[in-house]
């Protein structure tokens, strides 16, 4: 029987008397709709004279109009030159030999031209020229709308007539008063600038000043040679090699050096260098060292003084504290080494890098020359102490600021903005509308160096000569040019360098010289050396209480200074030790954060939030987001300069705290800081978190000298292990096992490239030179939090663990896992860039549904991207997680404000390599782009490609050689050798994926 | 009969234009010496020369009315020998910096008809014949009106055929046809029991919808036959159909480049410098010689040429030539040039089709994906004469086992070599 159950919705339906639900039974709603308040104004609704019927006629109309216009396609207009450049055929690169040398970045570059555009950056080889990131990153910044586009005075524009005609005027006034003319600028190495502002008049005044200091180092030199550089070092040389806080695998005395380094870390032959870092921040040389001593920054000193004490007066320390130790350890290598050891500092202290000096001169290092100097850091802290004080009295009539940001990166840098009011004529020549150039009275637009001419000495004779690659973006001028101007000259600075050029009676022609980039000319020099008591003078640091922490301010790989902080690569570019992208921040040992309550975590998406601290050193106070890091000194913080820069750069580009203020007396080291958590949380944008492999062997192989000198081991059953799998009940070599039929590569190229783990330093060079080659985007921040970065090719780093399987006895399963994802409070670091592996047996392609990933005859794994339909199966399926999903159209979407959407930053992209569009995949395409080139040059040619031919932006950029890239059908290629070396193994070989790029076992040299 | 007369009537008009033709003919062949002076005088002195205009040498027009044909033919075959000897040549040469070239490969006879060329006489009527010869050029138009009339005369007869058989039936001569409502009828019953009918209609229709709707979705960005209208009415047919001019003199980029690249002004003005007019008697489309003079001037307005002075205004703005772009692959597709130029040598003909008789251009191929790979799968690689190939071929050969190898089996095929 049916029920008759009565079911109400509210308590009113009972109430049969309720007059809402009578309404409701004629009305679905109880009150009116307010359509004509939702409409809008009500009036203005009546008056209109568009009907509801006229309303849809225009849907109508123009949806079938848009639709129509859609069928038509677009005019492409082609406008070919009036007169076409004889070396410019459209679709065909130049290349030109130039250098960069921008105060903090010096190298000899090859650049990339496509009609007319500089495009990249590479490394002028046959000028031993070595680019790192900012280098090759800086094509961008030449395309960097923020640029200063005009001559200013006092913020209006101004002819550069104009200009010169009043600044002439002041000068000779100033000259006329008695006051002095300083010239203040960066270093910029150039024997041609520095004669220039010399030809001024003995009055002139030429103070260089680096933002970074080198200048305690430039001292000790001076004092004992008589002339302000800094003696090479030639790491290749070097069996031993100490640094006591010296990151020379980073921008230590101008970097560079990782060339030389990563020839002596190689184990062929049974020997490699032993490298000894003792530092307080986990830097690039820290993490590539042997052995690795984690000291607070004023134990750098005691470290430098019982490293001379030993080495030289035979002292050696009876203490047992853990540095007393290495410090034994390392003087028992020095001695061991001999002339082939080598100790650099970086303490900035005179009396310390003289016992640098002191020991090398000792021992007699090869890796040393100090008749051979190192030009690129010249700035005196001296003087430019000197001159904020002149100004301050008054002293100063004219300060004309060159390639420099002082009121940026000055740590008194209000005092300086003051100091400038009491100047009569302060002059700007500046590239980026920044700081320094609002505070002046005149700000000159300056080129960038692809727009210059010039001559740079970076090592005693060896020159370089810098030209232009494209005419001038904007309405700019050189300082040089300027010079001449004012001087009264009708001479242009190439004539002058020109004539430089002559003088310096080289043994080759201009033009050859322009064509090669560099020359040379021999130096007669004998070291005048001084005697130097050492000691004398050595002040201890005031360290404050016994419980203050004490700061080391440190550069970036990517940012550096911060001259080029507007460039999004840079930025995006991850720190190689912490992985953080976008940001400078506190980085703090695991001990100190325990006791100061500082916390990192990780949200639900996988993105890490820390705690924020307030630093306080002295009078200045800084807040920042505070990140705990693995191989930090107990007792000392690290902060990254370059950051904060607010003048002059997009609001993106914005990141960071400004660590200048708190780098006073131009030391790195700052001692008596307090640390306070405050209120907040910082958001970082990490590439990769803390992780550990947590005993996974087949990531990242590694083993020891002795071991693998070791004759009676079996590489493949010990050091180098081949994974076994079970095939039909039985263990079996990993490598033997196939899924699917091998197919068969040996017709024409098969292309593989090899990854040396132990010279790798994870100096981030190649990840910029791929952006640039394969128009990668830039995501910006709250992407790289969600684990959307673009990187094609990325460089993982790897901590180890105090637990391990050895050391796990005893230990309770769960403790045991959770241990060994900790990283050790010093742990030994290994980088590995990863990109897509090309595998002959690519698990990607298998899971594609519209074939758009397939692999080719020539080992490179293809990616049709206008096949792809955005499943992203491939990236699940991918073991290497090495595919990148463009979530967005980055092109051509203002959400993403970086290069690719202004006018000017487009102008940089690689026009053979597809940019690619919202909802596709994409990856490595191991430089397709490159290695069909070289092949059409040797067809054109009608010969055999050479090995040296094929190359990837990535092989290209690495300046220590760590990557090799070539064909292993070519028996006689070096990478065919690298192939079959006992020391190489593909990355998760179980798994069967048989990839094209082949890793080399990282060997360290631990115990001597 | 009337269609009789008819016929007559085409006969004659057909006729009559024969022998106009035949007339125009006769005239031109008429000028037998000067017809082949023409020839020379644009093979050996047009650029320098013209008849009616001083160029870089004075105006030729007439000049065997200024100089004796013996002096002119000493000039001619070595002018720098014949001023040592004789004081006019002396005085002429002094008219241009520039020397003029001895022709000693010039005879006699050659020389003579040059000069018949140049006569005042021929010159006069080739201004009043202009018309004539545009008439003659016209005279293709002719035949669509022989073709009207043709087609008249053709729906006359089927006319004349229906009203025949018309008039017979009604005679009663023929069968009394059935009525079409009768005859529709028959054909629906046929047609609505027969289910077998019905469904292989169904099946017809689906599969022909299908085909179209697919084949019209392929369509979608093929551009085959886009003919745009220039900036300016460039023939290629003039440039490298009758003045023989080959591709790359102008399109020099596409043996180095991925590009063939658009020939920059500079590169039109090598020419241009002396050729300001088009030839007599020059026609695209309905344009004449007067219109397509204009489209000369204006390369010289975008690089400031000044025709008068033979000279490059001083501080002239540049203005780039817009062309409209014919051929656009998408920007997901790699394609090379100088692969197919210089290493394939293929002809520019292959893809762009016959050029050389393209007033304006249009695109000839469909560059679909499906027209590339086709060439690919059937183009044999010839690795005889490059070294690069040397060891390849062998590999191949080997491989598979046949002397011939494709772009295909190179791995021409394979998707990465075209879009990355």
């Amino acid at each position: 029987m049916a029920s008759n159950k009565k079911y109400w919705r509210s308590v009113e339906e009972l109430d049969e008397n309720s007059s809402i639900v009578d309404t409701l039974r004629q009305n679905e709603f109880v009150e009116e709709i307010p359509t004509d308040e939702f409409l809008g104004d009500k009036e203005s609704l009546e008056t209109s004279s568009t009907t509801r019927r006229d309303f849809l006629k225009y849907v109508g109309f123009t949806t079938a109009a848009a639709s129509l216009a859609a069928c038509e396609g677009p005019v492409k207009k082609a406008i070919p030159y009036i007169v076409q450049p004889n070396e410019v055929i459209p679709g065909v690169a130049d290349y030109y030999a130039t250098t960069i040398a921008d105060g903090f970045d010096f190298a000899n570059v090859l650049v990339k031209v496509r009609e007319g555009r500089p495009i990249k950056i590479e490394p002028n080889k046959e000028a031993l020229g070595s680019t790192n990131a900012r280098v090759q990153a800086s094509v961008l910044s030449l395309y960097d709308d923020f640029r200063l586009k005009e001559p200013t005075a006092n913020g209006e524009s101004i002819s550069w007539a104009d200009a010169d005609t009043q600044i002439a005027n002041k000068l000779a006034r100033v000259k006329s008063s008695g006051k002095s003319v300083v010239f203040l600028t960066g270093t910029d190495a150039s024997p041609s600038t520095a004669s220039l502002i010399a030809s001024l008049g003995e009055d002139v005044n030429h103070v260089i000043y680096d933002a970074v200091s080198e200048s305690a180092a430039a001292d000790a030199y001076e004092a004992i040679y008589g002339s302000r550089a800094l003696p090479s070092y030639d790491f290749s040389k070097a069996k031993t090699i100490v640094s006591v806080g010296a990151d020379f695998l980073g921008d230590w005395q101008g970097g560079g050096f990782d060339g030389g380094y990563a020839k002596g870390r190689i184990p062929n032959g049974g020997t490699m260098s032993h490298h000894i870092q003792i530092e307080s921040n986990m830097t690039l040389s820290g993490a590539n060292a042997d052995v690795r001593v984690m000291v607070r920054p004023s134990e750098q000193h005691v470290a430098m003084t019982k490293l001379y004490e030993a080495v030289v007066n035979g002292i050696s320390t009876r203490e047992s504290t853990p540095l007393a130790n290495a410090i034994n350890k390392a003087v028992a290598q020095i001695k061991n080494a001999g002339t082939n050891a080598v100790v650099v500092t970086g303490v900035q202290d005179k009396n310390i890098q003289l016992l640098a000096l002191a020991i090398n001169n000792y021992i007699q290092s090869e890796a040393m020359n100090v008749l051979v100097t190192n030009n690129t850091r010249q700035g005196n802290s001296t003087k430019v102490s000197q001159l904020i004080s002149d100004m301050k009295a008054g002293k100063v009539g004219a300060l004309i600021i060159n390639n420099s940001n002082p009121v940026y990166t000055l740590p008194n840098s209000e005092e300086f903005v003051a100091a400038l009011a009491k100047v009569d004529v302060t002059v700007t020549c500046s590239m980026s509308d920044n700081e320094t150039a609002n505070a002046t009275q005149y700000a000159l637009a300056a080129p960038h160096y692809l727009e210059s001419w010039g001559m740079v000495e970076m090592k005693s004779g060896a020159y370089s000569i810098i030209q232009p690659t494209i005419q001038p973006l904007f309405d700019t001028r050189q300082f040089e040019e300027s010079i001449l101007k004012w001087s009264g000259s009708e001479q242009t600075y190439y004539d002058y360098i020109k004539t430089a050029f002559a003088e310096l009676g080289a043994s080759t022609s201009w033009n050859q010289a322009l064509h090669d980039g560099s020359f040379s000319i021999a130096i007669e020099k004998e070291a005048r050396v001084n005697e130097v008591d050492v000691n004398a003078g050595y002040k201890k640091p005031t360290l404050g209480g016994i419980d203050a922490l004490q700061l080391e301010l440190y550069t970036k790989t990517s940012l550096g200074d911060g001259q080029q902080a507007n460039n999004p690569w840079l930025q995006e570019l991850p720190d190689p030790i912490t992985r953080a992208t976008w940001d400078n921040y506190v980085t703090i040992s695991k001990v100190d954060a325990v006791k100061y309550g500082v916390e990192n975590w990780n949200v639900s998406d996988g993105a890490m939030n820390g705690s924020v601290v307030e630093l306080t050193v002295g009078e200045n106070t800084i807040t920042a987001p505070a990140y705990i890091q693995p191989g930090q000194a107990q007792g000392s913080l690290g902060l990254a300069l370059g950051y904060g820069r607010k003048s002059g750069i997009k609001s993106e580009m914005q990141t960071g705290k400004n660590a200048y203020q708190l780098y006073s007396d131009f030391n790195k080291s700052q001692y008596n800081v307090s640390l306070k958590v405050v209120e907040g949380e910082h958001k970082f944008a990490c590439t990769q978190l803390h992780n550990t492999l947590m005993g996974r062997g087949d990531i990242i192989k590694e083993t020891t000298l002795s071991t693998y000198n070791d004759p009676s081991l079996n590489p493949k059953k010990t050091w180098n292990k081949v994974p076994m799998v079970s095939l039909k009940h039985e263990e079996v070599e990993a490598t033997t096992v196939d899924l699917w039929t091998e197919f068969d590569r040996s017709v024409g190229h098969h292309f593989n490239l090899s990854i040396d783990l132990n010279t790798c330093t994870g100096c981030g060079a190649c990840v910029v030179a791929c952006h640039a080659e394969n128009n990668v985007p830039v995501v910006g921040k709250a992407e790289v939090r969600k684990s959307r970065d673009m990187h094609w090719l990325r460089i993982d780093r790897y901590y180890s663990s105090d637990m391990n399987e050895e050391t796990s006895e005893g230990v309770g399963m769960v403790q045991k896992y959770a241990e060994m994802e900790d990283p050790s409070a010093n742990p030994t670091v290994s980088f590995q860039p990863l990109m897509c592996q090309h595998c002959n047996h690519a698990p990607c392609e298998t899971v594609c549904p519209v074939a758009a990933t397939s692999h080719s005859r020539q080992g490179q794994n293809h990616m049709a991207y206008n096949r792809c339909v955005g499943t992203r199966y491939c990236q699940n399926n991918c073991p290497y997680k090495v595919r990148r999903f463009n979530w967005f159209d980055y092109a051509n979407n203002a959400e993403f404000d970086f290069n690719m959407n202004d006018d000017l930053g487009k102008m940089v992209l690689n026009p053979d390599v597809t940019v690619r569009t919202r909802g596709v995949m994409e990856k490595c395409s191991m430089c397709i782009q490159m290695t069909q080139a070289s092949i059409l040059k040797a067809k054109k040619d009608g010969r055999p490609v050479k090995d040296e031919e094929f190359q990837t932006a990535c092989t290209n950029a690495c300046s220590t050689g760590a990557m090799v890239f070539g064909d292993i059908n070519d028996k006689e290629s070096k990478v065919a050798k690298l192939k079959e070396d006992t020391r190489a193994y593909h990355l998760l070989e179980h798994v069967g994926t048989k990839p094209n790029v082949v890793y080399q076992v990282q060997v360290r040299n631990t115990e001597v | 009969m009337k269609s009789a007369k008819q016929k007559s009537l085409i006969s004659k008009l057909a006729f009559t234009s024969i022998a106009f033709l035949f007339l125009i003919t006769l005239n031109i062949s008429a000028q037998g010496d000067a017809v082949n002076g023409k020839k020379l005088f644009n093979m050996n002195c047009a650029g320098c020369h013209k008849l009616d205009k001083d160029l870089v040498g004075p105006a030729l027009g007439g000049m065997s009315d200024r100089r004796e044909n013996a002096w002119l033919k000493s000039w001619i075959k070595d002018n720098v020998a014949f001023q040592k000897v004789d004081s006019d040549a002396k005085e002429a040469a002094e008219y241009s910096p520039a020397a003029m070239p001895a022709f000693p490969q010039l005879s006699d006879q050659e020389i003579d008809d040059i000069i018949e060329y140049t006569k005042p006489v021929v010159a006069e009527e080739m201004v009043a014949g202009s018309s004539t010869v545009v008439v003659a050029a016209a005279e293709p138009q002719d035949n669509t009106l022989l073709y009207i009339l043709g087609a008249i005369v053709f729906v006359l007869i089927l006319m004349i055929f229906n009203l025949y058989s018309t008039v017979n039936e009604l005679k009663g001569n023929a069968p009394k046809r059935k009525t079409i409502e009768e005859q529709l009828k028959s054909i629906w019953r046929a047609f609505a029991g027969n289910k077998f009918l019905h469904f292989l209609l169904v099946i017809f229709f689906l599969l022909s919808s299908a085909y179209l709707g697919f084949s019209y979705l392929l369509q979608i960005g093929v551009d085959q036959g886009y003919q745009p209208i220039q900036p300016i009415e460039f023939s290629h047919k003039i440039h490298s159909g009758d003045n023989k001019i080959d591709c790359q003199y102008c399109h020099s980029a596409a043996k180095h480049s991925k590009s063939s690249g658009i020939p920059p002004a500079n590169v039109c003005m090598n020419c241009h410098m002396n050729i300001a007019e088009v030839a007599d008697g020059t026609v695209i489309g309905n344009h004449g010689k007067e219109v397509l003079n204009k489209e000369i001037q204006k390369l010289y307005d975008a690089v400031g040429w000044d025709k008068d002075k033979l000279a490059y205004i001083e501080g002239y703005e540049k203005k780039p030539i817009e062309w409209v772009r014919i051929h656009n692959l998408p920007d997901f597709a790699y394609f090379n040039h100088s692969q197919h130029v210089t290493v394939a040598g293929l002809k520019c003909q292959k893809c762009h089709g016959p050029v050389e008789e393209m007033d304006e251009v249009y695109q000839y191929s469909p560059l679909t994906m499906d027209w590339c790979i086709s060439c690919h799968r059937e183009t044999e690689v010839d690795m005889t004469e490059n070294g690069y190939y040397k060891k390849i071929h062998e590999q191949l050969a080997n491989k598979y086992g046949v002397k011939e190898v494709t772009a295909a089996q190179m791995g021409g095929m394979e998707c990465g070599k075209c879009h990355y």
